[in-house]
């Protein structure tokens, strides 16, 4: 009896010594929230995520929820504390799998930290997929989204084989509501075409498709990136300037193609170091912190407004839809959008390429049109 | 040696040739291909597959062994933007971890490569995981988060549309991480205790996909790391991020710099030999031969012997004093991953998966062996527990005698 008094105080204080109580968890979050570019706040990140490694099964919801307003390197060293703690869980048979669903289904938590406890549930509870995703079509989660428009698709081409069309035309037709990457997106198009249905992809991704254009401008040696041309200073669309090739104005273009792709050099001309300018507006309902999205193989740089957004000097290095992400934030009304698109010299078959595509976006993908889909032409008048 | 000091090493030695070597980062202990007392089997069949461990998503990385452990890096969702560093038991091929993150950096790249194509790296207690994302993630043993680093969130500018495959190497307290682009280019030296940069140094503007190599001097002096650029080679010191010399005659982009018996091996000018230099004399140019010039796969030094494989997967063995060309050998090409070597053969695996053991004669190659994994295989093999370690996106094999 004695002995067993003696192993309970043992392990009582053994446990109180190496559990981290809930208020700790919160501490050891809040320190991990601290970091910062550059390795700032690393030291006290790292101390703060092995201890709260060595937690229990409890804190990997206030983790998840932690992930809420955390900066992207914050949220990585979250998931590291909680794979840990997870993987853990998962060996003493003790995951909160009710509590992970419960997660898994408030649309409001982060969507990445939606991801990894769905992740994490379906290592003990495969089924949990069949049960979850069927429901997440229009899930703010691009993940478990994507995973949702995936099984429909598998569906309706299962239909099709079967030969109900219009039933496979239906789940078709649901599953391009959520569908946002291009993969899938060409997956459901194809066939919801073959029967009979029209699609407007532009329309579906939020590509800009009408846009004054002028140039060319010298980029010779490469050197027309860092020379400040008149648009840059100010767009006015009535102005004759002085071009590479002599006096250039403003001209009106368009493309048709289903994701947007203006190609200046077999629409205008295969220039070679050469810069152009493309201008489009936006117009927004309110303000907005939306994403631009821009496919190019060539050197560019983008301002909205004005405001210089980013720039990059990358030429011919492949070319794909969303190739970059560019935060915005775009005021009520008129947010005017200017594209410096620079092309080098090189003679190479692969690199004649000269052509760009843009969308706008939210960060989960989905487009968004200009509140007047005329926008661009408004810049003309 | 006195005999009573080999007395003592004895033990080591013992537990080296029964146990055998780390194989901690891309291209070895010594970043140049070779094990160094491990000997994998010559006689290669699909019998000498000792377990094979499924894969999900996306690898082109080589995977490493420390101890018992072999690390290995994918990565999962359409984007590839789930970044994982994954741990398997060496005897057995079971998964003993799985860690995983979220790309901060962009995750575009060509297709035939992948996010997770730089080799991870370990100074014995701890893994280095970088990915195309510029993503840097330091691990224990055991999986439990150290540190981590975003370079391109840090630096927006420090990408590649076709992506980044350069791996990091550890020397001393100092991981290397290379992230040279056509934009922000740069190299930087993480402290391996905290991540934080000790150094970080800009580095010619041109995409680059090749790895740092470690030249250890014959006595006395520093070891210097090699970086390798389309404008030569920077001997750098691995503290301080500072010249020691630079080789200025240019050099390729994809296969990298390989060190033998203090030589260096430049693909440049075809493959150029190249006598270090130091800080108050510049390296010699010891000879180039354009009939040398490696395609993907980095040169190799091995038994007084230069090996390089072209295009057309043609093995070319010569004499690492003069260049000249001792044998050819024809194998099954095309190769991405770098020839590595043990035991008097060299191990080539090709990029339909097809692995192809060669000895090395005096006056010829013969090939002994080959075993056909099938399957895409971009990522350099590695060598421990006297057995190879292939990857390719689906599978992890081990390779060892029957």
């Amino acid at each position: 009896m004695q002995q067993s008094r003696l192993l309970f105080c043992f392990l009582f204080v053994v446990g109180a010594l190496t559990t981290v109580h809930a208020d700790e968890v919160e501490q050891q979050i809040a320190k991990i929230k601290q970091v910062q570019k550059e390795g700032q706040g690393n030291q006290a990140a790292s101390q703060a995520v092995q201890q709260l490694s060595q937690a229990d099964a409890g804190a990997l919801i206030p983790i998840l929820k932690g992930f809420e307003n955390a900066n992207p390197l914050a949220l990585n060293w979250l998931c590291g504390a909680f794979e840990s703690v997870a993987a853990k869980s998962i060996q003493q048979k003790n995951l909160p799998k009710d509590k992970l669903e419960k997660f898994i289904l408030d649309q409001s938590n982060n969507p990445r930290a939606r991801r990894l406890a769905y992740e994490t549930l379906i290592k003990v509870d495969p089924d949990a997929s069949d049960r979850l995703i069927p429901g997440m079509i229009n899930d703010p989660s691009v993940t478990l989204r994507r995973d949702a428009v995936q099984r429909l698709i598998d569906q309706a081409k299962e239909l099709e084989e079967a030969d109900k069309k219009s039933e496979a035309k239906q789940i078709y037709q649901q599953a391009l509501t959520g569908a946002t990457d291009a993969d899938q997106v060409k997956a459901i198009v194809k066939p919801l075409r073959e029967l009979g249905e029209k699609i407007d992809l532009q329309k579906h991704f939020g590509f800009l498709s009408d846009w004054m254009i002028v140039g060319p401008f010298d980029n010779s040696g490469k050197k027309g990136y860092d020379t400040v041309y008149p648009p840059e200073q100010q767009i006015d669309f009535s102005a004759g300037l002085e071009g590479k090739e002599g006096k250039v104005k403003w001209k009106s273009v368009n493309t048709e193609d289903d994701y947007g792709i203006f190609d200046i050099a077999k629409s205008i001309s295969p220039y070679k170091g050469a810069v152009m300018y493309c201008a489009a507006d936006f117009y927004s309902p309110g303000e907005q912190q939306l994403e631009i999205r821009l496919g190019t193989p060539n050197a560019w740089k983008i301002w909205v407004n004005g405001k210089l957004l980013f720039a990059r000097n990358e030429y011919h290095r492949g070319m794909i839809m969303d190739q970059y992400s560019v935060p915005v934030t775009f005021q009520p009304g008129k947010n005017v959008i200017l594209l410096k698109l620079c092309q080098n010299e090189q003679t190479e078959n692969w690199a004649q390429r000269y052509q760009f595509q843009l969308r706008i976006a939210r960060p989960s993908g989905t487009g968004v049109l200009s509140e007047k889909p005329e926008a661009t032409t408004q810049l003309s008048k | 040696m006195k005999y009573e000091t080999f007395k003592l090493l004895l033990p080591f030695v013992a537990l080296g040739l029964c146990c055998g070597a780390d194989w901690p980062q891309f291209r070895g202990p010594l970043t140049n291909n070779v094990a160094t007392t491990d000997t994998p089997p010559t006689q290669v069949d699909q019998e000498s597959i000792a377990w094979t461990a499924d894969l999900e998503g996306r690898g082109a990385s080589g995977p490493i062994i420390v101890g018992d452990k072999v690390f290995l890096t994918n990565t999962t969702g359409f984007r590839q933007d789930q970044l994982h560093v994954l741990c398997f038991d060496a005897k057995t091929g079971k998964q003993l971890w799985d860690r995983q993150f979220w790309a901060t950096g962009r995750t575009q790249c060509h297709n035939k490569m992948c996010v997770a194509t730089p080799t991870p790296a370990s100074d014995g207690k701890r893994v280095f995981a970088t990915f195309s994302s510029n993503d840097v993630v330091c691990l224990d043993l055991d999986g439990n988060l150290l540190w981590l680093r975003g370079l391109s969130h840090d630096y927006p500018n420090a990408s590649n549309s076709l992506g980044m495959a350069s791996s990091p190497i550890v020397v001393g307290e100092t991981l290397i991480v290379p992230v040279e682009n056509d934009d922000d280019s740069f190299t930087t030296g993480l402290d391996v205790k905290t991540g934080i940069a000790r150094w970080r140094i800009k580095r010619p503007r041109v995409a680059n996909w090749t790895s740092p190599a470690i030249l250890k001097p014959a006595q006395g002096d520093e070891t210097l790391v090699l970086l390798q650029s389309s404008e030569g080679v920077d001997a750098i010191y691995p503290e301080t991020g500072e010249t020691a010399w630079q080789y200025e005659q240019g050099a390729g982009r994809i296969p990298s710099t390989t060190v033998g018996d203090n030589t260096l091996y430049i693909p440049s000018n075809g493959l150029t030999a190249l006598a270090p230099g130091s800080s108050s004399e510049p390296p010699k140019v010891l000879w180039q031969e354009q009939r040398l010039s490696p395609s993907t796969a980095s040169p190799l030094v091995y038994q007084k012997k230069v090996f390089t494989v072209n295009r057309a997967g043609v093995l070319s063995c010569a004499n690492p004093k003069d260049g000249e060309l001792i044998w050819r050998l024809r194998l099954k090409g095309p190769f991405s991953a770098t020839p590595i070597a043990a035991g008097n053969h060299l191990y080539l695996v090709n990029e339909k998966g097809l692995l192809q053991v060669v000895q090395i004669g005096e006056e010829e190659g013969k090939q002994t062996g080959e075993v056909d994994l099938k399957e895409t295989i971009l990522a350099t093999p590695a060598i421990a527990d006297n057995a190879l370690f292939l990857r390719s996106d689906q599978h992890l094999w081990k390779v060892s005698s029957k």
